[in-house]
């Protein structure tokens, strides 16, 4: 089996500055634990290393754009690369963001680096600049042929040359395999093995005597005999229905009859495998030709009666035109329809969609829907709430975007000094709107520096100025903190829990700037 | 049951058979009166029935009603609640990992109330300053069919009951000194033409303090 790889170098640096907008040829790193993790070219010829500190990469290279470690968007932004990949060759298996290996092309496209060559284009066409394809018998040696290929270039290794291509490389190379990788390289050079060739020549039950499993496996590897196996996405089974008329149907009324013991046939086939469509695209043929095609989406999943009545919008919408439903995909319908099909293009196990006799609705569909709302409003308005340590109730909790890990937290269970006592308020605003509040002489109450109040208050406003001014009823603090100072903080600020006249409560910041409404007590 | 199952117990102090009734009913799509489950204080005074909505105009009464659900092991949703006080929430027993906030919906906020009636159990939504009758009657029909609840915090159409508060103190403050400790509301709930029902709740925690009290200090006065 002939392996095609690709390998996008540096991806977390390039999907970074992708998501940071920032120039893809800027020096950039991908700091985790403010020790650089992946820097790009620019960066490593400016003599940013991995491994390195911040503090020694910026002195290295002051304009270093520094980004932070996140394998979840790595992920997501190789996916469209997986899908170009796709396109052309079914079958991907995603090793790990930024590679990727495929069962190369046969003679489909000529020669093997004309298949390269169409690979390479397709994706350097999708916007992946920098991209390098490598093509050998086993997995290992296409991954090290595709890291020796230049910039959009491939390097194909011919049939049965793995072990003498490897034989050149040096041992540096199987770095890449994290910890245990790198102890080994440093073993194997202590003892004098300067390439791959060196190791390959060892008899392998001295080598697994003395490095054990993972140095039998690098040295099998070494001498182009690589047995790993990529699992690439296995197709679905062939879940499609259609019925065929004769003569050709012309009426929407006539065609949707006739389509309902096939949607019937088609929800029962998925049922049969223990699924449930919930993303249909209904396809209509007219003379052999499809004439209508769309693809529908359902909130739960696909009945019968749901599929006809698909049917029938999309059939009537496309014969009326203008009506709310006609979309452009849609398509006219003019001519008699001899084919209806219904082709599912999400289908999901029928479990997670059933109810439970007691409970809340399973998780799994939870999560369907709220991907359906992230789907509408995008991936960062849907949020998930969490508390973390902090002074303000606004930096107390933390709004986290739906299915991403919360990083950073400050930790809740330390004590805190100066945080305010008392119930947590309902209402806590991000953005803390201005205030106004004013003592007996009308002039407005400040903290001094040494945390004393210069009046009583006596009357407040809110929103802005739009609120009417309330007189204090009963008012408690202040509680002042100075966080921040050594990064130039906001100054002394004090927090004060004031009630209105009417009963509620707010939580009122006065800072060197002005007085704002943190939070309310509703 | 499976670990992938958020399961909500059944209430203890009803018949086994008749919340099981009520489901069944619910899962043939009948119109069924199932409860959902709501803090021991507001237990009697507001009722949570699924495929109703529920106007409150304050933020801790829309928190309150949606904490029993959520303490019960049901998910609970925010929309349009930018400020939503994730440790207000947590004090309330309200589990903040089957909470979903969509703190800003914009234009969208129908479909997205919409989405997310179909998954929750109870879904908080501070709507946009109208809403017309026909977004309301899209929205009641979808939490029929989901048995799911609507607790809406500003006005709308049509709800089963307008929760509100009439008068509202705190204690602990005074010029300066001590804080906030106890809130006490007196409330009013408003259901269609029957007369109001008043009661007086205390924070944090939401407990029922007195209610046959004032109703009697009412019908006497």
């Amino acid at each position: 089996m002939r392996v095609l790889v690709v390998w996008c170098p540096d991806w977390s640096v390039v999907a970074a500055l992708e998501e940071a907008e920032e120039s893809p040829r800027s020096p950039a790193a991908v700091l985790s634990a403010n020790v650089v993790e992946v820097c790009n070219g620019p960066a490593r010829d400016e003599g940013v290393r991995r491994g390195q500190r911040r503090r020694d990469a910026q002195a290295r290279c002051p304009e270093l754009v520094l980004l932070p470690a996140n394998p979840d968007r790595d992920a997501r932004a190789f996916e469209p690369v997986l899908s170009t990949v796709e396109d052309l060759r079914p079958g991907v298996a995603a090793l790990r963001p930024g590679l990727l290996a495929v069962r190369a092309p046969g003679s489909w496209y000529g020669t093997e680096s004309d298949a390269a060559a169409t690979v390479c284009q397709a994706l350097v066409e999708s916007g992946v600049w920098d991209v390098r394809l490598g093509i050998a018998d086993d997995l290992f040696t296409a991954e090290q042929a595709a890291r020796t290929a230049g910039v959009q270039s491939w390097e194909v290794v011919p049939e049965g040359a793995s072990a003498s291509f490897l034989r050149g490389l040096p041992v540096h190379v199987l770095q890449g395999e994290g910890q245990q990788g790198r102890d080994l390289v440093s073993l194997l050079q202590r003892l004098g093995l300067r390439t791959l060739g060196d190791l390959a020549d060892l008899p392998g039950d001295a080598v697994e005597h003395r490095l054990g499993a993972h140095g039998a496996a690098v040295w099998r590897r070494a001498r182009g005999q690589d047995a790993a196996l990529f699992a690439a996405r296995t197709p679905p089974p062939e879940l499609d229905a259609e019925v065929a008329f004769e003569p050709p149907l012309d009426s929407v009324e006539a065609i949707t009859f006739s389509a309902r013991t096939t949607a019937e046939r088609f929800v029962a086939q998925l049922a049969r495998h223990q699924l449930v469509a919930t993303g249909v695209r209904v396809e209509a043929e007219s003379d052999g030709a499809v004439c209508s095609s769309r693809t529908w989406l359902h909130p739960r999943h696909f009945g019968a009666r749901d599929l006809v009545d698909r049917v029938h919008w999309q059939l009537q919408s496309a014969t009326v035109g203008g009506s709310l439903r006609a979309r452009k995909d849609s398509g006219t319908v003019r001519a008699p329809i001899d084919r209806v099909r219904f082709v599912p293009e999400v289908v999901e196990p029928a479990a997670a969609h059933g109810e439970a006799l007691w409970g809340a609705a399973s998780d799994d569909l939870v999560e369907r829907g709220v991907a359906r709302v992230q789907g509408m409003v995008g991936f960062d308005a849907v949020r998930r709430p969490v508390l973390q340590g902090g002074r303000s109730p606004a930096a107390r909790q933390a709004l986290v975007p739906w299915g991403e890990r919360a990083v950073d937290l400050r930790p809740v269970e330390r004590p805190w000094p100066g945080r305010v006592p008392g119930p947590a308020p309902v209402r806590v605003f991000a953005t803390p709107p201005a205030a106004e509040v004013l003592d007996d002489a009308g002039r407005t109450v400040a903290v001094t520096d040494r945390g004393a109040v210069t009046g009583e208050p006596r009357r407040f406003r809110l929103g802005g100025g739009v609120l009417p001014w309330q007189p204090v009823t009963a008012w408690a603090g202040p509680w002042p903190t100075d966080e921040g100072w050594w990064s130039g903080g906001a100054g002394l600020t004090a927090r004060f829990q004031v009630v209105g006249a009417d009963g509620r409560a707010w939580l009122l910041v006065c800072s060197p700037e002005g007085w704002t409404l943190e939070a309310g007590y509703d | 049951m499976s670990s992938a199952r958020s399961v909500a117990t059944p209430d203890p102090a009803r018949s086994v058979v008749e919340q099981l009734r009520e489901r069944v009913a619910a899962m043939e799509h009948k119109p069924a009166a199932q409860r959902v489950p709501t803090l021991p204080g507001l237990a009697d005074l507001v009722p949570l029935h699924a495929g109703a909505t529920y106007a409150v105009d304050s933020a801790s009464l829309a928190l309150a009603l949606a904490a029993g659900a959520s303490r019960a092991g049901e998910w609970v949703g925010f929309a349009g609640c930018a400020d939503f006080g994730a440790e207000a929430a947590a004090e309330l027993g309200m589990e903040l990992s089957r909470t979903v906030l969509v703190p800003d919906p914009g234009d969208h906020w129908l479909e997205v109330t919409a989405a997310l009636v179909d998954v929750l159990r109870v879904v908080v939504l501070r709507p946009p300053a109208s809403v017309d009758e026909r977004s309301a009657g899209i929205l009641d029909s979808r939490l029929r069919t989901r048995s799911a609840v609507l607790v809406v915090h500003g006005d709308w159409p049509r709800a089963q009951a307008r929760v509100a508060v009439e008068r509202s103190s705190w204690t602990g403050p005074a010029a300066g000194t001590g804080r906030l400790e106890e809130r006490r509301a007196s409330v009013v709930v408003r259901r269609g033409a029957r007369p109001p029902q008043r009661a007086e709740l205390s924070w944090p925690g939401v407990h029922l303090v007195d209610r046959e009290v004032l109703e009697l200090r009412r019908a006497s006065g």
